[in-house]
């Protein structure tokens, strides 16, 4: 059972949030001009990293929001928690791997372009959370 | 239930030689399917200067971590073509490899709880007659009749509605399976090299010249990749990628116990297969965790919700001690079908993707796969299941008969 601190809501159990693969996939800009090889990339190819990996979580039975993630797919450590828009943080960063509360201080539903910051370790809603 | 005695544990059964510097074809992963793909490179293909590198012992990977059922009731013709003449292959290899690794065709139930769930078990019951694979749809008392210990009251928050059965279908000793081709392609000249890490490739253009592994470098005109969880890591080694995600998969088995269970149960619905091992062990597995992982291991709560299931379903299972818990990782795609054929790469080749389910492919994959290594084209059974699959839009989607949701 992982331990996952939401943004907005803190430390949670895993059963509390539903799991969304890579993150930082976006929609193509120009979907007409795809071909059909990068239709494929876009559908059906996803990193399958092994190691430090960024990831889409949702907080389902809590705030619902979605948030990214970094953690680690061989120890399954949590390395960071950042919003949704924002740049992957540098994982080599990685500060409160013991509490695997790397939550920031950026708006969390936005995409915003608060730079995510990696020092803090609180659990606590972030200013721009809605609930 | 078969009172068979398990075999005399074997001596050695095949050599551990050094690496050579060079071989006609390199398998990638000493499981399950890269040790049937070695067997039928040799045997039917006449490529014995061949060698199968695992980076462990081998068969230490999902071929030891898998719930040892073998079936072939897919709803698409072109899995049912490969996972029958899988099981029509596991019929005759106990012979053929000279070796008794408990086949046991007890048969495999597959549950419906819901009118889909009926609906769905039905159609693919008249699939599998059209595929000449044995089949039949259960009303709940005959599935009682069947297997005794199953509740089917309907004071249960998802009732037995029927079942689909299969009666050619069973369970083998996986670990025996793997001897069992291990030894046959040893006695062939195959060369198994176990604490064999593959760490590269070498390549002459777009053509694969060569393995890079902890224990040197391995010169060799094809490459066939075997490695189920870690295909990704090694495709990416070599320059391409593929539609797989790696997820964990947990089983668990109970303390022994006397006969009680005499087929396969498997419920998609509320998510629990058991069968009873040849020992006495309740065998049972989990679903997949939801995020991606190479740990061999996962979380609890999918062990908990498992178990809810199967003491639901079997109430006399509600005092049966957990023996030991463990995980493997499944290497998954979109549509909860295998990818097996050539690749980006000249002269390597791929057998992945099986997901939650390749035990049970393991000599259909090895034969098809041999066949696509040996002439460098798919095989009929494994055309369709090309990588071109995913820009052609032609899915196979058997996530209903897949049984384990991915």
């Amino acid at each position: 059972m992982l331990l996952i601190s939401c943004p907005n809501c803190g430390s949670r159990d895993e059963t509390e949030f539903h799991y969304g693969g890579q993150a930082h996939v976006p929609y193509p800009e120009n979907p007409n001009e795809l071909t059909d090889r990068q239709w494929a990339e876009y559908l059906f190819y996803r990193d399958n990293t092994k190691g430090t990996f960024a990831e889409r979580w949702n907080h389902s039975t809590g705030c619902r929001q979605w948030f990214n993630m970094l953690r680690d797919t061989v120890t399954y450590e949590i390395q960071a928690v950042y919003p949704m828009g924002t740049p992957r943080p540098d994982s080599a960063g990685k500060t409160t791997a013991d509490t695997g509360t790397a939550s920031t201080a950026a708006d969390s539903t936005t995409t915003g372009t608060a730079a995510p910051s990696l020092s803090s370790t609180s659990t606590t809603a972030p200013e721009g959370a809605t609930k | 239930m078969s009172t068979h005695q398990l075999p005399e544990h074997p001596d050695f059964l095949w050599r551990n030689p050094e690496p050579k510097s060079s071989y006609d074809a390199v398998i990638v992963g000493g499981g399950g399917h890269g040790l049937a793909t070695a067997y039928f490179l040799a045997k039917n293909h006449g490529m014995t200067n061949i060698a199968v590198l695992e980076k462990g012992w081998l068969a230490g990977g999902n071929m030891a971590r898998n719930t040892t059922i073998i079936r072939s009731n897919y709803l698409w013709d072109e899995s049912a073509a490969i996972y029958e003449h899988a099981l029509k292959l596991w019929e005759i290899l106990p012979e053929e490899l000279e070796y008794d690794f408990l086949f046991s065709q007890r048969g495999v139930m597959n549950l419906a709880h819901t009118l889909g769930d009926v609906r769905e078990s039905m159609r693919r019951v008249g699939a599998n007659k059209l595929n000449g694979v044995d089949a039949e749809w259960l009303d709940p008392k005959q599935v009682k009749e069947l297997c005794p210990i199953l509740n089917i009251s309907d004071n249960i928050r998802y009732p037995v509605m029927g079942a689909t059965y299969q009666p050619r279908a069973g369970i083998a000793k996986h670990d025996h399976v793997a001897w069992a081709f291990a030894r046959k392609c040893d006695e062939m000249g195959v060369d198994i090299i176990q604490n064999c890490e593959v760490t590269g490739f070498v390549k002459d253009g777009n053509r694969v010249v060569g393995v890079k592994t902890n224990r040197g470098t391995i010169n060799t005109e094809k490459v066939g990749l075997a490695a189920a969880g870690h295909s990704s890591v090694l495709a990416e080694m070599a320059g391409f990628r593929l539609p797989i995600q790696s997820h964990p998969l947990q089983a668990l088995v109970s303390e022994l116990h006397e006969p009680v269970h005499p087929t396969v149960v498997m419920s998609n619905h509320v998510h629990v297969y058991v069968s009873q091992a040849h020992k006495g062990e309740l065998v049972m597995g989990a679903g997949v965790d939801s995020y991606n992982g190479y740990g061999q291991r996962g979380s609890f709560h999918v062990i908990e919700h498992q178990m809810a299931a199967a003491v639901e379903l079997f109430p006399i299972f509600a005092r049966a001690h957990v023996l030991r818990t463990w995980g493997g990782i499944v290497d998954t795609t979109l549509d909860a079908s295998p990818i097996l054929g050539t690749t980006p790469v000249e002269n390597m080749f791929v057998n992945c993707g099986w997901g939650t389910g390749g035990f049970k492919a393991t000599p259909g994959a090895g034969f098809a796969f041999a066949h696509t290594i040996a002439t460098g084209t798919p095989h009929k059974l494994n055309q369709p299941f090309s990588l071109e699959r995913f820009e052609t839009g032609a899915l196979i989607d058997e996530h209903g008969a897949a049984a384990v949701a991915h």
